[in-house]
């Protein structure tokens, strides 16, 4: 085939050839980059893209309004309201299921049906079975997730306790909603679909059940406001603070969708911060190789031009080979990028209940992609191909002189005085080329630094659930009630079985404000020195907490803008709903979410309250944990309960699936970018040097000898790059730490040892395989052809 | 046979082929010759004719396609790879056309690359002195003239004091002063440590200096000659 071709592009084939391996590992370097930026920002695209269509065709509500009972009338008032599209009313509480098989008390959800089929606000998607009969009063609808968690299909019964009395209900039918497209009981951080569960129940059976006959306890609202919620929000409560209205909120604090929004900047995070990575490698790898393929070539270039080949005529030769290098490149990049992304997709419906996920980066992802893909090649090549252009015949056919060492320092003979000739040339050939030393050692750092980047964050995130389960919260099972009740609750708690140790708290919602500044939060009064469930300051000691004003999360106190010691207005939501000011008396430290803290005697001082709780954190004996979950079950005073180890093992899988992969792959192209950087300076040395070391050969030097001199300089290029690929290490993950900073997550920047030593120890084995590589070319040196020929 | 009169290399029969089928090039067709002990012995013929790979047999840099090489009582075809890198490291010398100097290392420390690897070596000094550049020892490749660098190449060649030294056209990328100051370093080498020296070479003036002289056509010898009076390179000219 390659006879068909002109001459030039015969040299074309067969110097690529030549170099495949080294052009195989540009292009995968390359593809690493354009692959994880087609994954992330396709991914980025086709998450935004679902959630958006799967919430305008279920027409996923624009806010909320929960209230304590309001009567159905009101909904009227509501719909007038300016802003407001569409309102609907419904019933939504909190429930303890019980399912067969399961020990402890599952937390979950119910709501109403709506009266009547057809188009709502919040639809959900009937995945199988049928509606429940509106007849039927134990008829519900269960959240997929949760079904096929338990093995639940249509027809099978579960237990629930509404309202204080336990019911036993069948399931109609399996559906999916968008309130739930990240099912996650509040309080929580990751999904358990074992133990949160969502059921949609007969409008009229659940009034029934509490006492919500002709009322409701929650509006839903289409709206037209856009951006500019907040007027619509204060009205809202306004208009239904009579009836118990907690504060309105938007999508912005829907949890699902603020889990969603999380994943979603993340991704947006590694799409920006990823593939640049690896795109600045691969432009120094084509600079490197293709740089010093035009100094090898250099006569050649000479002679062509003599011959009468025009500038661009070589110019083009050198191009297309780029362009080879290049489009290898993006072949490799789209197709992991797709493998990659669909992978991901499928790891994501694991997490994200859509009807529907697929992967699809729209096309200018891919424009986007590989515009950048030939931005990065043409700026590595521009010098190389600068410099054939230029290249002056006469000059370049005079052949070059030997290099030049005379210049090496002072400091240099002194230092090599004492060693062999062979590290006498590794030190002197690296001080000859200073540019190309630092060049591979800068390259291989980064690979480094990637390995850092990548793993660290599992180091971090464990820090961090080892923080908020070992020394914020250690209780082991948090009980919330009903209705908030007097402390001696507390004692009832502590009579069923297995109950060792218990503290009460109470939570109420409120509004903070400072200044233009407003979030919704729930305040929790706690004992002023818990021992169970404890506010910790930022170095992680406990905190007393003061017997006035307001303790504020440390990423609270960012987004309202206030510190120690300033005045903050809080409007309580619920019983007399006082609305006072509050000194900020202390900042503490949580990795998770946002919290604001308070003295509980002090909290029901305010709100002129006997000594009332809402639940209480409580440590259990292990031995008797299903006795005492028997026991809460069956208690009709309980609302909801978390069990802090199922939430901790739930988290750690989870951290296996996601974060696992994600290092896993990562590792992957960190260790394929080292043995791409040190795999192709050794191959260019070797190119460079082959006569040098046949003639060492010739000498009586041994194999080992001569491939000691080469790879004994990537030796020391690779030792050279773990302090600075452990620093660049640091600074990636500096940066994704502030980039990872969000309302529902913030990671604290640890970097455990063991993260340094294998990423280190992924280098050198990356290295010592590019060199064994390298190593094997030594041995079939073929000394005689090498000789014969000048350069 | 005494050790006296054993030749210092014996081949047997010495044939080599580069490819198969039509395409096969006989670069050797069976060569058979013995250089004795110190002889300056001059291999001329034209280009093509096998000189090259002949000499690197000898020396064990390349194996024939059929045929036995001797040197003293060791059959080098018989040894593996690793055992000819012993031998070229304790008893060859090499000098090539081009130069071949590692350029980041001195004149001083090209030479110590084989005097520290050696058995029985002199020092760098000595050898660099016994091919005059006793002066320029410190200087790199890059600060030394063509004639210069060849001289270097030589004095690494024969620093291990090696029994044989083998030159593939050492002259023939200088002129003819500098050439014959080249030669000269190799005669003295020959006739002062009495190492057995082996000259590739196109010029047939060159030949006065050899002991003997031997004429490579189309992969054979095809004459030998011996010449009983060589004179000194300082005499030759071309
Ligand atoms: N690697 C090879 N593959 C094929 N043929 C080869 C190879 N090396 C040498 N030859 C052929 O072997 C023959 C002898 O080559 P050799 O190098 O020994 O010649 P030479 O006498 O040294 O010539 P010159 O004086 O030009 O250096 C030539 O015809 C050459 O083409
Ligand atoms: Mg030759």
């Amino acid at each position: 085939m390659i006879e068909f071709l002109a001459p030039l592009d015969r040299k074309l084939a067969r110097d690529l050839w030549a170099i495949k391996g080294q052009a195989l590992a540009i292009a995968v370097v390359i593809g690493c980059g354009v692959g994880m930026y087609l994954m992330s920002k396709g991914m980025l695209a086709s998450l935004a893209d679902t959630r958006a269509a799967y919430y305008e065709r279920y027409r996923f509500a624009d806010v909320w309004v929960p209230v304590k009972r309001a009567p159905s009338a009101q909904l009227a008032h509501i719909t007038e309201l300016p802003g407001v599209r569409r309102a609907e009313t419904r019933i939504r509480a909190g429930v303890i299921l019980d399912v067969e098989g399961a020990s402890a008390p599952i937390t979950g959800e119910i709501q109403s049906l709506p009266f009547i089929r057809g188009p709502h606000i919040n639809d959900f998607v009937l995945r199988r079975g049928r509606y429940p009969d509106p007849v039927r009063e134990e008829e519900v609808l269960a959240l997929e997730a949760f079904a096929d968690a338990h093995n639940l299909a249509p027809g099978d019964h579960l237990y629930a306790i509404l309202n204080g009395t336990k019911k036993k209900l069948t399931i109609s039918g399996i559906a999916l909603s968008p309130e739930y497209v990240y099912a996650i009981s509040p309080g929580e951080i990751v999904p358990d679909k074992k133990r949160f569960g969502v059921l949609w129940m007969n409008r009229d059976a659940l009034a029934n059940a509490f006492d919500l006959d002709g009322a409701f306890n929650e509006v839903v609202l289409l709206t037209s406001t856009g951006d500019n919620q907040e007027p619509l929000l204060e009205q809202l409560d306004r208009l239904l603070k009579r009836y118990g209205a907690t504060g309105a909120y938007g999508r912005d604090q829907q949890i699902s969708d603020q889990f969603l929004t999380n994943e979603i900047q993340e991704l947006e995070t590694l799409g920006r911060l990823l593939p640049p990575i690896f795109l600045l490698v691969a432009a120094f790898l084509l600079n490197v190789v293709i740089g010093r393929l035009v100094d090898t070539e250099r006569e050649q270039i000479g002679l062509l031009k003599a011959f009468g080949y025009s500038n661009s005529a070589v110019a083009l030769h050198y191009l297309k080979m780029i362009g080879v290098i290049t489009f290898l490149g993006i072949v490799v990049g789209v197709a992991l990028g797709l493998w990659l992304g669909h992978g991901l997709a499928r790891l994501y419906m694991d997490y994200f209940k859509f009807p529907f996920l697929l992967f699809r980066a729209p096309p200018e992802v891919y424009l986007v992609g590989i515009g950048f893909c030939l931005l990065v090649s043409a700026a590595g090549t521009f010098t190389a191909v600068r410099k054939v252009v230029r290249l002056d015949p006469a000059v370049a056919m005079v052949p070059p002189p030997p290099p030049d060492y005379s210049r090496s320092g002072r400091w240099l003979e002194m230092l090599t005085r004492w060693i062999d000739q062979p590290s006498r040339m590794i030190l002197r050939h690296l001080y000859r080329w200073p540019k190309r030393a630092a060049m591979s050692c800068i390259g291989i750092a980064m690979s480094m630094g990637l390995l850092i980047g990548a793993s660290f964050s599992m180091d971090a995130v464990m820090v961090m659930v080892d923080i908020s389960f070992n020394v914020i919260d250690r209780q082991d099972v948090t009980v919330n009630f009903v209705e908030p009740r007097n402390i001696r609750a507390v004692q009832d708690v502590l009579h069923a079985p297995g109950a060792m140790t218990a503290e009460p708290f109470r939570a109420i919602p409120v509004v903070l404000r400072n200044g233009p500044r407003t979030r919704r939060e729930a305040v929790i009064g706690l004992a002023p020195q818990p021992e169970l469930s404890r506010v910790v300051d930022t170095d992680l000691n406990p905190v007393v907490l003061p017997d006035y004003g307001i303790v504020l999360s440390d990423k609270l106190a960012e987004l309202l803008a206030i510190e120690t010691g300033d005045t903050l207005r809080m409007e309580v939501r619920t019983g007399r709903r006082p609305e006072v000011d509050v000194v900020v008396s202390g900042i503490v430290k949580t990795y998770m979410g946002t919290a604001a803290f308070m003295d509980l005697a002090e909290m029901n001082r305010m709100l002129r309250d006997d000594m009332v709780i809402s639940g209480t954190y409580l440590l259990i004996d292990p031995e008797q944990a299903d006795a005492f979950y028997r026991a809460l079950k069956n208690t009709p005073v309980v609302a909801g309960v978390s069990l802090q180890e199922q939430a901790q093992n739930a988290f750690y899988d989870t951290l296996q699936d996601s974060l696992g992969t994600f290092v896993f792959f990562n590792t992957l192209f960190a260790g394929l970018i080292a043995i791409g950087v040190v795999y192709n300076s050794a191959r260019i040395s070797l190119s460079e040097r082959g006569r040098e070391l046949a003639s060492l050969r010739v000498l009586g030097l041994t194999r080992g000898e001569v491939s000691y001199i080469l790879l004994g300089e990537l030796a020391v290029l690779t030792l050279l790059a773990l302090p600075l690929g452990a620093l660049l290490g640091y600074l990636l993950a500096w940066t994704l730490v502030q980039s990872f900073d969000t309302e529902l997550f913030r990671i604290p920047l640890i970097i455990n040892p063991s993260t340094y030593g294998h990423a280190a120890l992924v280098v050198l084995f990356s290295a010592a395989a590019s060199g064994l590589l390298v190593h094997r070319r030594i041995q079939r040196l073929d000394l005689i052809a090498v000789l014969k020929t000048r350069e | 046979m005494e050790p006296e009169n054993l030749p210092a290399i014996r081949a047997e029969g010495l044939t080599k082929t580069y490819g198969s089928g039509e395409s096969t090039v006989h670069a050797l067709r069976g060569v058979s010759l013995s250089v004795p002990r110190g002889e300056m012995v001059v291999l001329l013929g034209p280009s093509g004719s096998g000189k090259s790979t002949l000499l690197n047999i000898l020396g064990g840099l390349d194996s024939p396609t059929s045929g036995r090489v001797f040197f003293d009582h060791d059959e080098l075809t018989a040894f593996d790879d690793r055992h000819l890198t012993q031998f070229r490291r304790e008893f060859v010398g090499f000098v090539f056309q081009f130069y071949n100097l590692i350029p980041s290392l001195t004149a001083r420390e090209n030479v110590a690359l084989v005097t520290e690897i050696a058995r029985n070596p002199m020092t760098p000094e000595q050898a660099l002195e016994l091919v005059g550049l006793g002066k320029r020892m410190d200087h790199f490749p890059a600060q030394l003239s063509g004639g210069e660098q060849q001289r270097v190449a030589i004095a690494r060649a024969i620093a291990k004091q090696p029994r044989v030294l083998l030159c593939d056209e050492p002259t023939g990328a200088l002129d003819s002063k500098t050439g014959i100051v080249v030669l000269e370093a190799i005669a003295r080498v020959n006739r002062e440590l009495g190492t057995t020296t082996m000259v590739i070479t196109h010029n047939a003036a060159i030949a006065r200096m050899a002991d003997r002289i031997l004429s490579m056509a189309d992969g054979e010898i095809q004459r030998t000659e011996t010449n009983p009076a060589p004179c000194a390179p300082a005499e030759l000219s071309w």
